[in-house]
């Protein structure tokens, strides 16, 4: 069990020790045991065993890898859940050789998970770049820090340059600092960044045809999960599920604050009820709900914390995974408040391209702002669940509709709160809401345009 | 068969493009209306051959070639 601090750039973070796996994740898995930022690429290896990738274009060795990373049923873990396997498939068709964009931007400003790993085990992420890149064919590798994260960047930076040092590394690989922001690390808009410094969503027509940059096809994935193949390249399927479940296999990382000391990112079992998640993080108060996902996400009512932590039991008790951001609001804080706070911050991350989002954001997080101080008629909780029904996947990105997730498990899970504020009665708490953090300096003006 | 398959067109909106200008509702209020904000709300149900032509119409009037029309 390894507990670490690290220095991020918006305070301390603690990474905490793999929890509620009943013991059988071990150390071994994601966060390494060593704390040292930049890894080192002897103590990579010594922990993690040598991953072999093969000099030149081996299709035995590719089938081996497409097989079983497709049979260890990984899913991405940058909030899609798409079958990472899958990903591979339309860049393989191109002419053009295909480029690998490892997706570290975490713009979600409660997600701690793809920092840490890029802190504590950057050379794991570079090992699944490199197995990508291998099976699609690609000649390079780009990795995706936000500007605004200095230490992440520091780190992989470091351990880019003791590959080449070594003269370990297969393919170049650059990393590249995009403007930190909610969207920015958005696929499309990432790739639009790369393609031509404009960090905007697109509109996709057709989800089936690859992404490009300079016309090259681009697969794109979140850290943690190449992270998660690297092991599923080094030890097969069958061992990624000895942990989760049969629909939910392997193990996950999330980032959990609130009412906690302070935030820490745990490696955990899929498959573990939430409350035991909670309890391993430190979390034993009282709780007036659960924000799940991240400001995109959604709320669970405290009768559910027994709920598993898998995308389907999840989805079912009306939540989400997205990047495995779990804010514990304590009783006592009004989670009314506290969404208004995040409707207001993702109004101004809109990329300003669309006007459902554009003028729909600012409308509904202005109701809930008078929702939460009390200050509207009956009549205001109809207009914002009409609002949020006019805006949604109406966006060219999901931007707005995580927005109408969260604003609508509010209103369900704080029925009572919204009732009570309603009648001019807000709960005492709405006036000091500060659980919910948000970025300093990522506002939409400091986006390409 | 053939003439069925030819008119099986949707219209959709490209929220990107759209600069609220409206001239789609105006045209085809069969399946374009316009949100509080003057941004259209589109009803991608199929339209007939008997709307065919008004969408096509519709599409070209946009200014900002925002309203496209797909075969489905
Ligand atoms: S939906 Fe919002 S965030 Fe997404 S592209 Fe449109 S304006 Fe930008
Ligand atoms: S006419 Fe074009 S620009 Fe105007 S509202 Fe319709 S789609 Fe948008």
């Amino acid at each position: 069990m390894s507990v670490a601090t690290m220095d991020t750039d918006n305070g301390t973070l603690t990474l905490g020790p793999p929890t509620g796996a009943g013991g059988d994740v071990s150390d071994q898995r994601l966060l390494g045991h060593h704390d040292a930022g930049g890894g080192n690429l002897d103590d990579h290896w010594a922990q993690y065993g040598v991953l072999l990738i093969p000099d030149r274009d081996d299709p035995p060795w590719r089938e081996s890898v497409r097989e079983a990373v497709s049979a260890s049923g990984l899913v991405g873990r940058g909030g899609a859940g798409f079958p990472s396997a899958r990903k591979w498939a339309s860049v393989s068709a191109s002419r053009r050789r295909p480029m690998v964009v490892v997706n570290a931007m975490e713009g979600e400003p409660a997600s701690f998970k793809d920092r840490a790993l890029l802190y504590r085990s950057p050379h794991l992420v570079l090992d699944g770049a490199e197995v990508v890149a291998a099976v699609v064919g690609a000649s390079e590798v780009t990795i995706c820090v936000a500007d605004d994260n200095r230490s992440a960047a520091a780190s992989v930076e470091q351990a880019v340059t003791e590959r080449n040092i070594a003269g370990v590394a297969r393919f170049r690989i650059s990393v590249v600092r995009p403007p930190a922001g909610y969207v920015t690390g958005e696929e499309s808009a990432l790739v639009s960044w790369l393609d031509r410094q404009r960090a905007l969503p697109m509109l996709r027509i057709d989800k089936s045809v690859a992404l490009q940059v300079a016309r090259r096809p681009v697969v794109v994935h979140n850290a943690e999960t190449l992270a998660q193949l690297a092991l599923i390249a080094r030890h097969g399927p069958q061992w990624f599920r000895q942990v989760g479940t049969a629909e939910a296999p392997g193990s996950t990382l999330v980032t959990i604050s609130g009412a906690v000391r302070d935030g820490a990112v745990f490696e955990v079992a899929l498959g573990t009820p939430l409350i035991d998640i909670l309890r391993g993080a430190g979390v034993e108060s009282e709780l007036s709900g659960v924000l799940l996902g991240g400001y995109g996400g959604a709320w669970l009512r405290p009768s559910l914390l027994a709920t598993p932590y898998a995308p389907g039991p999840m989805t079912a008790a009306g939540a989400t995974m997205g990047v495995g951001v779990i804010v514990a609001l304590p009783a006592g804080s009004c989670g009314l408040a506290e969404t208004a706070r995040i409707a207001r911050y993702m109004a101004g991350q809109s990329a300003g391209q669309c006007g459902p989002c554009v003028y729909g954001l600012p409308a509904v997080a202005g109701d809930l702002e008078q929702l939460a101080a009390g200050q509207e008629g009956p009549d205001v909780v109809g207009r914002i669940l009409s609002r949020a029904s006019t805006i949604e996947g109406r966006g060219a990105c999901r931007h707005p509709d995580g927005v109408v997730r969260l604003v609508r498990s509010a209103l369900a899970v704080f029925a009572d709160d919204a009732r009570a504020h309603a009648a001019g009665r807000p709960c005492p708490g709405h006036a000091g809401a500060t659980v919910m953090r948000f970025p300093q300096d990522t506002t939409a003006q400091r986006w390409a345009s | 068969m053939r003439t069925s398959q030819r008119v099986a067109i949707r219209v959709r909106v490209d929220p990107v493009a759209c600069d609220a200008y409206g001239y789609c509702a105006e045209l085809l209020p069969e399946r374009v209306t316009l949100d509080e904000w003057g941004y259209p709300i589109v009803d991608g149900t199929p339209v007939g051959a008997d709307l065919v032509d008004l969408a096509t119409r519709a599409a070209a009037a946009c200014p900002r070639r925002a309203l496209l029309l797909e075969r489905v």
